[in-house]
């Protein structure tokens, strides 16, 4: 007589832990046109849910990648995961078609469809639903991103940064497995851009899916980034939360790409608004900056970015000055690159990279142990949200 | 005035244009599309009518329609009758000779639609054909109708091959450009002037329309294009 086979195989509670990945795997390598000869694009990285901020100047191989990943060319040879299914491995002689591999793309030029209206172009992906429900899941994300009042207007009949909404509505609109931005918020203008951002933000918390954001702009890694790649000549320099990665000082194309030496965690302690500054906390130690206004509450959490070539520094207590942050230090270290001296000079616990010419190292006597002063002008501060 | 010759004209290009937009189409998207190296060998024998004396082509059409012919015996056992000599054996030709009119605007539209534009429509999960229906052939209707208008005026004005493939039977296959031809034979002068007339204003209105919308209907959204590559 048979025996009853047990209902949860043995092997089962081994196997049901794993969680329904979402992640995005890419090992691939794919020559590619420069205008200084052809270049050879080689990553591999994993990309969880969430935003990852892909990094780097022009011409690093930026969107080639997302070209592959969306299937619109083919790598050379490498393998492509969304959520644990390959979409292509050449090992195995395996490409999904791009308008088959799910995964939504909003091209730098956003390509919206100039002969449908905004309404039109959002339901577009929703091709396998009813008419009725296209048209209820199309109203509802026009509603979510503030463009009901375009429905009707053709993509020529609309502004830029409106463009750029319904552009993020039609890709997200179809519920995509891994969402690929390439640089969408370029050419957006401040207040457009961060509300932007919010959506995004919002959009994501309901939908935990990878999202490759494209970049070359530093302040938009901090406002975003839970994780930064740096592409640089088709190679990943490095990967990591977007402060350790930006300030990381062997990095030089990191720093040179972002633009700010000095990052640095901050608090608002005050607010003036009768002279249009705020005073913030560094969280490394017990400096306090004066920093440009902005909109943000006494308490709250934010990056302070100072570029080391807007640091003086000077060996004796300036006066009359117009900066309004002065902050006495010690110089811990004295690195040359090329012609260029970058002193580290620590202030109340905190490190600031100030960077001067040799000339400067000499006249003023500048080694390791002296004590400055650091000058910070209120307007070298740029603030970032966290 | 011959108006039997007029209407049978008029008949023809009709037809054959319509015909031209179904056939053209499809070997349009293929020049456009494909990546076979041999292609161009294809795009040549499509544009060969344009170069072609028509008394070749129509030598050769009639060749391929008569008895003698797998297709000519084909359609006899289906008819009873052969092709050479009809109206329908005149559509066959008229198609082979307008054909370059019509795939070449097509052809030229279809590759001016945006690549972004069908990269978009791929990750919004729509396959190439129907990529096709829905972004590219709407983009593209500058040029199906530039297609559309050269082939009828085209057809219209066509002689050497009528002749060939279809002869002269009143009501079956004498056209406009066959009558003035036998109006100028009996020295009918001031008939064949009248028809004349009337194939050229036809004519010159034709290209008016396709090239006033070029200029000003279409161009607006950037979708016109020139009926030549």
């Amino acid at each position: 007589m048979a025996v009853k086979v047990p209902l949860a195989p043995p092997a089962a509670p081994k196997m049901s832990p794993q969680p329904i990945s979402s992640d995005l795997e890419v090992r691939i390598r794919k020559r590619f046109p420069h205008p200084e000869g052809s270049f050879h694009l080689n990553v591999h990285f994993r990309a969880l849910a969430g935003f990852t901020i892909l990094f780097g100047a022009s011409g690093a191989g930026k969107t080639t990648l997302l070209d592959c990943i969306a299937g619109l060319t083919d790598p050379d040879d490498g393998r492509i995961a969304v959520g644990g299914e390959d979409i292509y491995d050449s090992q195995r002689k395996r490409n999904v078609a791009a308008w088959k591999r799910n995964i939504g793309y909003v091209h730098q030029e956003l390509a919206l469809f100039p002969h449908l209206t905004a309404e039109e172009n959002i339901s577009y992906g929703l091709r396998k639903l009813s008419a009725a429900e296209r048209k209820i899941r199309s109203r509802e994300m026009l509603e979510a991103f503030r463009i009901e009042h375009l429905r009707d207007r053709r993509p020529a009949q609309i502004s830029g940064g409106e463009r750029q909404r319904v552009a993020l509505a039609r890709a997200l609109v179809t519920e995509p497995r891994t969402l690929l931005l390439d640089e969408p918020l370029a050419a957006l203008d401040r207040p457009t851009k961060s509300s932007l951002i919010d959506d995004l933000r919002r959009w994501n918390q309901n939908h935990r899916v990878p999202i490759l954001f494209v970049t070359h702009n530093g302040e938009e890694v901090f406002a975003l980034g839970d994780e930064v790649i740096i592409l640089d000549g088709g190679k990943i320099m490095a990967q990591g939360l977007p402060h350790d990665v930006m300030r990381a000082p062997r990095l030089e194309t990191v720093a040179n790409l972002a633009g700010f030496e000095n990052i640095f965690d901050a608090s608002v302690v005050a607010l003036h608004e009768g002279r249009g500054t705020m005073t913030c906390h560094l969280r490394s130690g017990t400096v306090e900056l004066e920093t440009p206004l902005v909109r943000a509450e006494v308490g709250s959490l934010l990056r302070v970015g100072i570029q080391a070539g807007d640091l003086l520094l000077a060996t004796e207590e300036p006066r009359g000055l117009s900066a309004r942050n002065i902050l006495p230090g010690t110089i811990r270290r004295l690195i040359q690159r090329d012609v260029m001296i970058a002193a580290i000079v620590e202030c109340g616990g905190t490190n600031f990279e100030a960077h001067l010419t040799l000339a400067a190292r000499d006249v003023l006597q500048l080694k390791p142990g002296k004590s400055v002063w650091v000058v910070v002008k209120t307007h070298s501060c740029h603030l970032m949200g966290v | 005035m011959n108006w039997e010759a007029f209407w049978l004209t008029a008949r023809l290009a009709a037809i054959v244009s319509t015909l031209l937009v179904a056939i053209g189409i499809p070997i349009a998207y293929w020049v456009t599309y494909s990546r076979w190296r041999w292609k161009f060998l294809v795009e040549a024998a499509v544009a060969l009518p344009i170069v072609l004396p028509p008394t070749v082509l129509g030598f050769y059409v009639l060749v391929a329609l008569g008895s003698g012919s797998p297709l000519g015996r084909w359609w006899e056992l289906l008819t009873g009758h052969t092709l050479a000599f009809t109206f329908e054996g005149l559509v066959i030709g008229s198609l082979l000779y307008s054909l370059p009119f019509a795939v070449q605007p097509f052809a030229a539209s279809f590759g001016a639609v945006d690549r972004t534009l069908l990269q978009a429509s791929a990750s919004l999960g729509h396959s190439p054909l129907q990529t096709f229906r829905r972004i590219v052939l709407p983009l593209s209707k500058a040029g199906l109708i530039t297609g559309f208008a050269l082939s009828f005026a085209h057809t219209l004005g066509e002689f050497g091959v009528v002749l060939m493939v279809g002869g002269n039977i009143p009501g079956v296959t004498r056209t406009l450009s066959i009558d003035i031809y036998d109006q100028v034979e009996t020295a009918n002068y001031s008939s064949a002037n009248q028809t004349a007339l009337l194939l050229l204003i036809i004519s010159f209105l034709v290209l008016s329309i396709v090239y006033g919308l070029n200029r000003y209907g279409l161009s607006r959204s950037s979708w016109a294009v020139s009926p030549w590559r």
